[in-house]
């Protein structure tokens, strides 16, 4: 085994091994288990930057591997340029999670139980973004599905376990109808890797397009659930329930983004060339606008904070469906950036969520009038990644959306340039009030003089984290044109994508 | 040394328990226990052995006392064989060493060991027998010491459970019987290896075959034939009830697949086949339903079996078409009832440590156990995993390769069954998995005769068996192809 193949095993199953020795260290032993976590999640990040490091140099033939044999697919993982990006999202910002998530967590109940499924999850995001073949993402996906479940009800009330049956009614059926959708492809096609450019015989297209439109129909409906398309959205606003670091890294990253990262395989790397042939990726384009424009509606009416975060999330994530689903190599790069770009902002609001929830107990938007005041780091953060997600420069949303707009006029769909105005319009409608509010408004006597003297704004293992997330927001924007910034990367990855 | 112990490899798997249980009944508890460990580590090298010689060898055949047919008693081994005694055998172990834990040293349990030894013994020789006389004689060992085991508490229920049990198991073995009666009168031969070349689709062969067939759906409890089971697996003592729902329930559906898959494969008619597979699939549907009904963890549990034993009858009408779908539906099926058996014993040990902890197992009463007793909790939830038949259980691996089959062979709406009856086990399994994570009611106090936590030897049992099952689906190649080895000319047309 190549240096570089054990590092994309070890960044595969470190997650998995800290999960099983969370669980085995038990409810009590808390320095020992935010040790392990740190060092799991520490050496998770090493590893993938070293698949990424070899699949930069090895692009776009000499990726890293690794598998074992399983039914006539294999299991295997390959460290390629698309995965490693998303890889190096989530484990990167599964570290500054735990440091987040010790400091919120640090009073609560069942914490070997909340970072034990917590690191499954990660594991199996990075197992999804690592996967090389259907079969083995179906795997890590459906993990993902399930070890989400106790964090959704983790609190264990009654909405919370009323949320997590929401979550279950969606997800469950939708697992069914990916594994029904993976196993005929294989049938029609042999075993499905994933290559750039597409995998499928484009004589298929010909022969078999009523089955090949039928498949690529249940993989989106179980891609969607995950990647939150209307009509297939409604858990992700339920499942706020889930405590702050849950909803941050796996309602604005890791679980989410499974999906769409999934539907990015899915088009790109196993239909190719077929699916605008098929006209299923234009369909797809549709459905993704609307849930642009229908997510961000929803966003405007939500008083509760991680409601409107969570409606803001339907629509981002659309973006880069939409990315995907243009074929054009520029909005495919619009789209992958901004699964980076996303990531970094979204888990800056949703820290901020967390963290102001726990300081001064302000849950709704309307509660937010001076806020700022009371806790201006925090706040600072948030308006800095609401801004960036509106799009406006410098910050990374704006070369998200600059290269989706352009992309979508080299595809000859000029109609995105409507969704994307109207859609910038409504996140500024629900995004800056709250900026107002925070910073703009009276605020409550006791917030008017700041923290009190001598103190922080709140637990600094809360607050240092999410002015990381939103100083990586912005410098992704900064720093697009830069080498490896998300930006170039996905350019990168869009022109290896579009050998047709 | 060595090499003489291969040879006698397929004596000795049978010989061991067989061995143990008379000894474990003289020499009484105390003796007893630590016999049944013994006979349970020695048995696992001897299983594997087994299993790496088949892959090595191919078919096996083994003359007992140098006989040989059509006189004496022949072991055959083949894949098929090999994977049955190697999932009872590890089955078989940690239901030791659980049971080390659940009994201790009470007097009262004393003929626990010797019956499971010698249950044990009988799954054994039933799965190596080479002729359809020898699978009577041995369904029948089966069938009375697990009926005695059902009744070893002497509970009331209990003992009418057992009564009911045994009424149903004599019963279906008479059918057998009398086909096997038929059999031997028609075509002169009860060894499996002849009767593939002679029998013939006559109407003796054919009311041989449909009456043997009554009795083994019978005693395998496919729906509506189910009612004997839940009563009988949910009030036996839970280390019983793990066996009976992991292994016990296979033995004859060991030999029904035998029977129409590799000996009378000729005469085989759709017809049969698919009225097999609709009431499999009537089963995977109204045991489903009926498990999210119960009230009781240990009855939810046993109507979970009589749902799972549908998805095993689902492969007679996928195999009927031969060619890659039969292979599939093969390997398939024979997966399921492997990474069944493991999750089951899992579950069924699990709810055991509940209900001997707390006295109870009230589905409503759960509330907050993983907290009280996380390691009981996760075991129940991972082996749920495998009923749901979701990835990386062994379950999703079976699942796949049966909608695969069902695909391949045009017939889609098996594979609408396999995929509803798994939303059906999530809606079971997570009625129960979902208050674990909720607030703790107050009947989750440990009952005065138990206080003080679970040996850690029954907590870990269990886990382990769901660990196994939950992890098959990735590491679970080298069994799909042990399955394929030697297999039914049916199905052994094509290998992946």
């Amino acid at each position: 085994m190549t240096w570089e193949t054990t590092a994309l095993v070890i960044a595969v199953t470190a997650p998995f091994v800290t999960a099983v020795l969370i669980f085995a260290l038990g409810e009590r032993r808390d320095a020992a288990r935010s040790g392990v976590n740190l060092a799991g999640a520490a050496l998770t990040v090493a590893a993938v930057v070293t698949a990424a490091g070899a699949a930069v140099a090895g692009a776009p033939d000499a990726y890293p591997t690794a598998g074992i044999a399983l039914l006539d697919i294999g299991f295997g993982l390959r460290a390629d340029l698309l995965g490693v990006l998303f890889a190096v999202i989530a484990g990167v910002l599964w570290l500054i999670t735990t440091v987040y998530a010790i400091g919120y967590m640090s009073r609560a109940s069942d914490r070997a139980r909340f970072f034990g499924f917590f690191s499954v999850c990660v594991g199996s995001a990075i197992g999804i973004a690592l996967s090389a073949n259907l079969l083995t993402f179906f795997i890590f996906y459906e993990t993902l599905t399930l070890a989400t479940y106790p964090l959704v009800v983790h609190s264990g009330t009654p909405a919370a376990l009323k949320g997590g049956r929401t979550y279950l009614t969606y997800a469950l059926p939708a697992g069914g109808a990916l594994a029904v959708g993976v196993v005929w492809l294989n049938l029609l096609t042999g075993p499905v890797e994933f290559a750039a450019g597409g995998s499928l015989d484009p004589a298929l297209a010909t022969t078999h397009p009523g089955s090949l439109v039928a498949i690529f129909a249940l993989l989106m409906l179980g891609l969607g659930v995950k990647a939150a398309l209307f009509p297939l959205h409604g858990w992700l606003p339920a499942a706020m329930v889930a405590p702050a670091p849950v909803s941050a890294l796996l309602h604005a990253v890791a679980v989410v983004k499974a999906g769409v990262f999934g539907i990015a395989r899915v088009v790109l790397e196993v239909y190719g060339p077929l699916g605008p042939e098929l006209g299923v990726t234009q369909a797809l384009a549709v459905v993704a606008g609307f849930t642009i424009i229908f997510g961000s509606v929803r966003a405007l009416a939500q008083d509760d904070f991680k409601k409107r975060l969570a409606f803001s999330t339907v629509a981002q994530l659309s973006y880069i469906t939409l990315g995907v689903a243009l074929a054009s190599p520029i909005a495919v790069a619009g789209g992958i950036a901004h699964l980076a770009h996303h990531a970094a902002m979204k888990i800056t609001m949703f820290f901020t969520a967390g963290a102001v929830a726990e300081e001064v107990k302000a849950y709704r938007v309307s509660e937010f009038d001076g806020l700022g005041r009371r806790m201006p780091l925090t706040m600072a953060a948030f308006s800095l990644a609401a801004i960036g997600i509106v799009g406006v420069p410098p910050v990374a949303g704006f070369t998200s959306k600059w290269l989706l707009g352009i992309g979508s006029i080299d595809a000859g769909s000029g109609w995105v340039i409507a969704v994307l105005g109207i859609s910038s319009v409504l996140n500024a409608a629900y995004f800056f009030p709250i900026i107002h509010r925070a910073w703009f408004r009276t605020p409550k006597p006791e917030w008017a003089h700041g923290p009190a003297a001598g103190r922080p704004e709140g637990d600094m293992r809360m607050i240092v984290p999410l002015v990381i997330t939103a100083a990586i927001g912005l410098a992704m924007g900064v720093f697009a044109g830069m080498d490896l910034s998300p930006a170039s990367w996905a350019q990168t990855i869009a022109g290896w994508e579009f050998p047709w | 040394m060595a090499e003489w112990i291969a040879r006698q490899l397929p004596a000795l798997v049978v010989l061991v328990p067989f061995t143990a249980a008379p000894l474990a009944y003289l020499l009484g508890t105390g003796f007893g226990r630590q016999i049944a460990l013994i006979s349970a580590l020695l048995s696992q090298p001897l299983a594997i052995l087994l299993a790496v010689t088949v892959v090595r060898e191919g078919e096996l055949r083994y003359e007992v006392g140098g006989w040989g047919g059509p006189l004496g008693i022949d072991l055959v081994v083949d894949g098929f064989t090999a994977v049955m005694v190697l999932v009872t055998t590890v089955v078989g172990l940690f239901v030791t060493v659980y049971a080390l834990g659940y009994f201790g040293n009470r007097e009262r349990y004393r003929f626990f060991w010797p019956l499971w030894l010698f249950l044990w013994g009988s799954l054994h020789a039933l799965f190596l027998s080479g002729d359809i006389f020898n699978l009577y004689v041995c369904l029948e060992l089966v069938s009375m010491s697990a009926v005695a085991l059902v009744g070893l508490t002497l509970r009331r229920e209990a003992l009418v459970a057992a009564m009911r049990y045994m009424l149903a198991a004599i019963l279906g073995s008479l059918f057998y019987l009398l086909g096997v009666a038929l059999i031997y009168g028609a075509f002169g031969s009860v060894d499996m290896q002849t009767l593939r070349e002679v029998v013939r689709s006559d109407t003796t062969g054919q009311a041989a075959l449909a009456l043997m067939t009554v009795g083994l759906v019978l005693k395998t409890a496919l729906f509506p034939l189910h009612f004997w089971l839940p009563p009988a697996h949910s009030n036996a003592p839970s280390p019983v009830s793990a066996v009976l729902s992991a292994l016990v329930v296979k033995g004859s559906f060991y030999i029904l697949v035998r029977l129409w898959v590799d000996v009378a494969e000729p005469m085989a008619f759709p017809g049969v086949s698919t009225v097999l597979g609709v009431l499999g699939s009537t089963a995977i549907i109204w045991g489903s339903i009926q498990a999210f009904r119960q009230q009781r963890l240990k009855m939810l549990v046993a109507y979970s079996t009589v749902a799972q034993i549908g998805y095993l009858f689902l492969l007679f009408p996928l195999v009927t078409g031969g060619g890659q779908a039969a292979a599939d539906a093969w390997m398939g099926g024979i997966f399921h009832a492997v990474s069944h058996a493991l999750a089951k014993s899992a579950m069924f040990l699990a709810a055991g440590t509940v209900l001997a902890r707390f006295g109870h197992d009230r589905i409503d009463g759960l509330g907050g156990l993983s907290r009280r007793a996380p390691v009981t909790a996760m075991a129940f939830g991972l082996a749920g995993v495998t009923m749901m038949g979701l990835p990386p259980s062994g379950g999703f691996v079976a699942k796949w390769q049966m909608i695969r089959a069902s695909i391949e062979s045009g017939e889609w709406w098996w594979a609408a069954v396999v995929v509803t009856g798994g939303l059906l086990a999530a809606a079971y399994v997570f009625r129960v998995v979902g208050p674990f994570f909720g607030r703790e009611v107050d009947d989750l106090d440990d009952a005065d005769l138990n206080a003080g936590p679970s040996p850690w030897t029954m907590e870990s049992a269990a886990l382990v068996l769901a660990i196994g099952a939950l992890v098959l689906g990735i590491v679970g190649q080298p069994l799909l192809d042990l399955i394929m080895v030697s297999a039914p000319a049916l199905v052994a047309g094509v290998t992946p």
